[in-house]
């Protein structure tokens, strides 16, 4: 009898403690939710660059892809471009890329930025916004580290160092 | 830990104070009371001796009525606490959470922001709160239904002369003419719907059990509530986004996977016309000056044919036009699009005329597309005008270097470079919203304003809430415990023959005065008397001594 009235206490405890957890759980990543999920591919996109020039993601299998979002009024955005040009000229011949995917500015002001920095790498321009919000992209910067299957590995909200930037893409050299 | 065996033969579990059967009292100190504790029938609903192990020691703490009922006021107070300041979600986005709090409301604000109130209903310890709310719910009412559930079911009808005499209605009468007035007693009671049981002629009547269960039924609507609010968190079952659409934009729905498209055709702010309106509107126009009539976009939905890659010009199929007003939403599959904010004039185009400071002769006019500018205007005969730089939100951040706070064009800022045939080197001038800098020394010409074209902006909500149902259900049930437990009460008559006595005990759960009320119709006239209310004459000794 008290044995009986044990395993029922607990099994109801342990009934309402799952459902507790589950419910801190689901909270505390439901802004991760259908965003670009770590360890699963990239969702796929095409975008032209400021030369007309279209890229698609899947075309870059067989190379890791740093996939950086950024605006130009973005401080952390404007620091890290330095740095991340820095190591695409390092990582351009090993396999490595950098996609930058600016977030619905006017050509203009991506020119002038671009051009302010002498950004070598490809920069995209998402002008209906539709690939931000495929990858649900909240604050800027946001990077994400895809590797040479098209998986993403790794993802980043906010300004990287170039130490970082430079072990990020060692990770995904095929 | 051994169950108590009454008198009478019935096996109670142990810690039960009433024995279910009979009503004879197993626990000593209730002896002493006047009137037995009739609240869940005496029964062992907390058995404070098993509490050896740890699992029966959570389930004591959350099966304690006072540990739940300061559960719900913590949640209150934290609840309250929360409606201080506006939540996170709400803040306007122009400048962090961090600053805004402090700025706004000065240290009250950043104490609020650094306790975590700002985002308090999502927050983990909010959560558990509601969450132990619920374990509260679940095991106080199993702790107390059960044993209801026996001790009304095993209730015997002959009852403990103890159990009997400590009943809030209690009379004894002389017993004459028994048989008779037995009879006229069972009539009266069937015409009051009781249910009669009978034993060794002793009777109980019975009526409205189903009263008892009430407050359980009312807790499992609860937590059905509860749990509906829960798969809010599953992913795909609630959606509430918001979608911020210019005029003459068409964008794809959030959380739709890139399946929907909108387009928003125009947006209309109506204000009541006095002069149009009724003439009802006509002093509340003259209070408040404008008057809101009508917010409502008119937009087109489009379907996407076929596959396409995110960024990829999608195939648009149009689904339907429809007019988005507050309170009627556009519906498609699970979502609603609701009315929910707008910005009026949004500035979209500026135009310039580039023109000679000394002579005001003009050489030409550009517009500039404010989310999309050219990086050269040619005005022919030789002019043109290049744009340097373009701030759309514009202001001086603290090295005096003109920025841009976002992509917006709030605020837009140029900084133009006017090459004419008598300058080929052009001038440079920074040509700001009633503001213009010459970095360079005075210039020839400027960049003359001419007027600005503006769009306005729908924000629209992105609904979709799977768990309407189950939530629509908890409350259903919550309400129907609720007229269970309250328009329907439990009540019992013991009778019961003591020798020559006739023994009349009367309970119920609540509504006392009802049933002396009814006690009194049915023993009218039958030689037993009314049971006197035990509570009252109590009341009265006490009240005139």
């Amino acid at each position: 009898m008290k044995k009986k009235r044990l395993m029922i206490r607990a099994v109801i405890l342990l009934l309402l403690g799952a459902a507790v957890a589950y419910t801190l759980y689901a909270n505390f990543t439901k802004d991760d939710v259908q965003k670009a999920v770590v360890g699963e591919k990239a969702p796929d996109f095409v975008l032209e660059d400021m030369n007309g020039k279209k890229h698609r993601l899947s075309d870059y299998e067989g190379q890791g892809v740093l996939l950086n979002f950024w605006g130009t009024w973005c401080k952390p955005c404007e620091k890290e471009m330095p740095y991340l040009n820095n190591q695409y000229k390092q990582f351009k011949d090993k396999g490595v890329t950098i996609l930058a995917v600016n977030v619905a500015e006017s050509e203009l002001a991506i020119q002038k930025f671009a051009d302010r920095h002498n950004l070598e790498f490809p920069i995209l321009k998402d002008t209906d916004s539709q690939v931000m919000t495929a990858y649900k992209i909240g604050p800027l910067p946001a990077t994400y580290m895809i590797d040479k299957e098209g998986k993403i590995v790794k993802y980043h909200t906010g300004q990287l160092t170039e130490d970082m930037i430079k072990d990020l893409m060692e990770q995904v050299k095929p | 830990m051994k169950d108590v065996k009454c008198e009478c033969g019935h096996v109670n579990p142990h810690g039960t104070i009433l024995c279910e059967a009979c009503g004879r009292i197993l626990e000593e100190h209730e002896r002493e009371k006047q009137l037995v504790d009739m609240r869940y029938e005496g029964s062992a609903r907390r058995s404070q001796t098993y509490n050896k192990t740890i699992v029966d020691k959570i389930w004591n703490f959350f099966s304690s009525v006072k540990v739940g009922v300061w559960l719900i006021v913590i949640t209150l107070i934290a609840s309250a606490l929360g409606t201080i300041f506006p939540q996170e979600m709400y803040i306007p986005p122009v400048m962090p959470a961090e600053v805004y709090y402090e700025d706004q409301y000065g240290w009250l604000g950043k104490l609020y922001y650094e306790l975590g109130f700002h985002n308090l209903y999502s927050s983990w310890w909010y959560l558990l709160l509601v969450a132990s709310i619920g374990i509260s719910l679940v095991i106080c009412s199993l702790d107390r239904v059960i044993p209801l559930y026996r001790a009304l079911k095993a209730q015997r009808v002959t009852r403990h002369e103890g159990f009997l005499k400590r009943q809030r209605l209690f009379g004894i009468s002389a017993a004459e003419n028994l048989e008779e007035s037995y009879e006229k007693v069972k009539e009266k009671l069937r015409e009051k719907r009781y249910h009669i049981r009978e034993e060794d002629g002793n009777i109980l009547a019975e009526k409205g059990r189903f009263s008892r269960w009430g407050p359980y039924v009312n807790h499992i609507g609860l937590i059905i509530f509860l749990i509906g609010g829960m798969l809010r968190f599953v992913p795909g079952m609630y959606v509430d986004e918001v979608m911020w659409i210019r005029e003459g934009e068409t964008k794809v729905i959030p959380e739709t996977d890139g399946e929907y498209y909108l387009k928003n055709d125009q947006f209309i702010l109506e204000v009541y016309d006095k002069n149009k309106d009724k003439e009802v509107f006509s002093e509340a126009i003259e209070n408040s000056g404008m008057v809101a009539k009508n917010f409502q976009s008119d937009v087109t939905l489009y379907k996407k044919k076929g596959d396409s890659i995110a960024g990829e010009k999608p195939e648009l199929e149009k689904v339907k036009d429809d007019e988005i007003r507050v309170n009627e939403p556009l519906r498609f599959e699970n979502f609603a699009l609701y009315q929910s904010t707008y910005k009026l004039n949004e500035l979209n185009k500026m135009t310039f005329a580039l023109t000679n400071k000394q002579t005001n002769e003009e050489f030409g006019m550009l517009t500039v597309d404010l989310n999309d500018p050219k990086e050269k205007y040619d005005l022919g005969n030789g002019y043109s005008v290049e744009v340097v730089s373009y701030f759309p939100d514009f202001e001086f951040d603290e090295s005096g270097e003109p920025v841009t706070k976002s992509r917006i064009p709030n605020n837009p800022a140029f900084v133009f470079k006017m090459l004419t045939p008598d300058k080929p080197e052009g001038e440079v001038s920074f040509v700001a919203i009633r503001q213009t800098i010459e970095p360079f020394g005075d210039n020839t010409y400027k960049m003359a304003f001419k007027g600005i074209d503006t769009k306005n902006v729908s924000g629209l909500t992105v609904r979709k809430d799977l768990t309407l149902w189950i939530i629509s259900l908890g409350g259903l049930i919550f309400m129907i415990g609720v007229a269970q437990g309250s328009y329907w009460n439990h009540r019992r008559i013991w009778i019961r023959k003591v020798n020559d006595e006739v023994w009349v005990a009367g309970h119920t759960n609540k509504n006392w005065h009802g049933l002396k009320r009814e006690i009194s119709i049915i023993l009218e006239n039958t030689g037993i008397n009314e049971p006197e209310d035990q509570v009252q004459n109590e009341n009265k000794e006490s009240g005139g001594s």
